[in-house]
């Protein structure tokens, strides 16, 4: 129920008084109320839920998470150890 | 897609598992709040893949399974009535009341329709004058704001034939019932992530201080369950108890100012009936007094239905995590996706269901295992 998915917004409008915006989620296109991020912009990524906008994703937040988990991915190599299955 | 590929790769996977393992002398109990969580961990085999130290319990963050039986009657009874549109969210339509669930009322003749957002069901309302339009308005604190935004647009756009079903929860109060309970075993709680989006993480301190007990918020991909999962375990192995965020990319300190206003101004808080566990404290919103014009309650007059749940459902074991899904007497025999005893067996968030799907043909492990 509380999915999210991460979506690139790619047009702005207003509609009854409320800012939708189009957004692209890898292909699969749907109109999104952007009334709780009314900051968006065309190309900023979003996390959407039921059809409206929760956050704009901190793009420099996302790299940093994935620079930590590759310096973890980096140390286990670096130390030898292997996946056992 | 950005933001969902880069956070389910097998690789840095497999490196966070081996963190995991060696940073495990001890066993811990941990549990993840949320279903999309549990629905996570259970497609990608992550608890059979952690250590045997680590073990996965499945909180009760599933809205679908928690929404209390007597509300689904309410919402079967409003749905059978004539010239009502009956609006809610796909999970719940198989759900089963004490008789049927909304399938079978659509099957007979109701008018009920599955919406993607909750403002298609305003705009239903206004393309039907004449029906009275209603919209079953659960989940938790993620789904809160999109419900709350209906009231106010069908007040803005004078919409009179639209009304709201409220039944929303609340995590905090869920952890602060789990944690003093004298049967937990939890040491651990991977907070949900799109709760936090909205509410932030200020709501989390006062359960770390009481408890000692470490909350990771935690995000949805593979990655970021593992990344939640590695941190906990880390604060436990040194006997340490802190609110952490391992999902800075949609979570805040602070949470979504906006959405918290409007929460504020349409729902209060109201102590909440949770199915399979009974009432707890503070744990939902109901709609403010100002707004009873669009309350759905005050409108059908449904609230003298009350109901008394089947004995052969577990789903309250399953979701204080006292009993794993394969361990139910009922599971996969009395009980299915097609013939749901329960709710955590309907919505492919719900523990049960997400073991039927990827896990019934193991052996069940003993009860207390």
């Amino acid at each position: 129920m509380c999915l999210g998915v991460p979506g690139k917004v790619e047009e702005i409008w207003e509609a009854d008084g409320t800012t939708m915006a189009r957004v692209d989620f890898g292909g699969v296109r749907k109109d999104v109320c952007l009334a709780y991020v009314p900051d968006l912009q065309v190309g900023d990524y979003t996390i959407v839920h039921v059809g409206f906008a929760l956050t704009k994703v901190d793009e420099a937040s996302a790299e940093e998470t994935l620079s930590l988990l590759r310096d973890i991915g980096a140390l286990e190599a670096e130390l030898g150890v292997t996946f056992q299955k | 897609m950005k933001y969902l590929d880069e956070f389910n790769d097998p690789e840095l996977a497999a490196a966070l598992l081996d963190d995991i393992r060696k940073t495990a002398t001890k066993p811990w109990a941990l549990m993840e709040v949320c279903g999309g969580q549990t629905h996570t961990i259970v497609r990608n085999g992550i608890d059979q893949l952690l250590p045997e130290q680590v073990e996965m319990i499945h909180g009760p963050g599933c809205p679908v399974c928690v929404t209390p039986l007597e509300m689904i009657d309410r919402a079967l009874a409003i749905a059978a009535m004539p010239d009502v549109i009956f609006c809610t969210f796909g999970d719940m339509v198989r759900v089963p009341g004490s008789n049927v669930d909304l399938l079978r009322i659509k099957a007979g003749g109701g008018d009920v329709r599955i919406v993607y957002s909750p403002l298609d069901a305003v705009k239903a309302a206004i393309d039907n004058p004449d029906k009275q339009v209603v919209f079953f308005g659960i989940g938790f604190e993620t789904t809160a704001p999109a419900n709350a935004m209906t009231v106010l647009q069908a007040d803005r756009l004078g919409v009179p034939n639209f009304s709201l079903l409220v039944s929303h929860v609340r995590v905090p109060p869920a952890i602060e019932a789990i944690m003093s309970s004298p049967l937990s075993r939890v040491q651990g709680f991977l907070a949900a992530g799109h709760v936090c989006t909205v509410m932030g993480m200020g709501e989390y301190v006062p359960l770390v201080e009481k408890y000692s007990v470490p909350i990771v918020v935690t995000g949805f991909e593979p990655l970021d369950v593992l990344e939640g999962i590695r941190r906990v375990v880390a604060q436990l192995e040194r006997g340490v108890a802190q609110l952490d965020n391992a999902y800075p990319r949609a979570v805040s300190f602070e949470g979504n100012a906006v959405a918290q206003k409007v929460l504020a101004d349409v729902f209060e808080v109201t102590d909440r009936m949770w199915r399979g566990i009974g009432m707890i404290p503070q744990s939902g919103w109901r709609l403010q007094d100002k707004w009873a014009k669009f309350d759905a309650e005050k409108r059908f007059d449904v609230s003298a239905i009350t109901a008394t749940e089947s004995p052969d459902c577990h789903s309250g074991e399953v979701l204080q995590g006292l009993l794993k899904p394969n361990q139910c007497p009922a599971f996969g025999t009395l009980c299915s996706p097609a013939h749901p005893l329960g709710a955590p067996m309907v919505s492919s968030e719900g523990a049960c269901a997400a073991y039927y799907q990827f896990r019934r043909l193991d052996a069940p492990s003993p009860v207390g295992a």
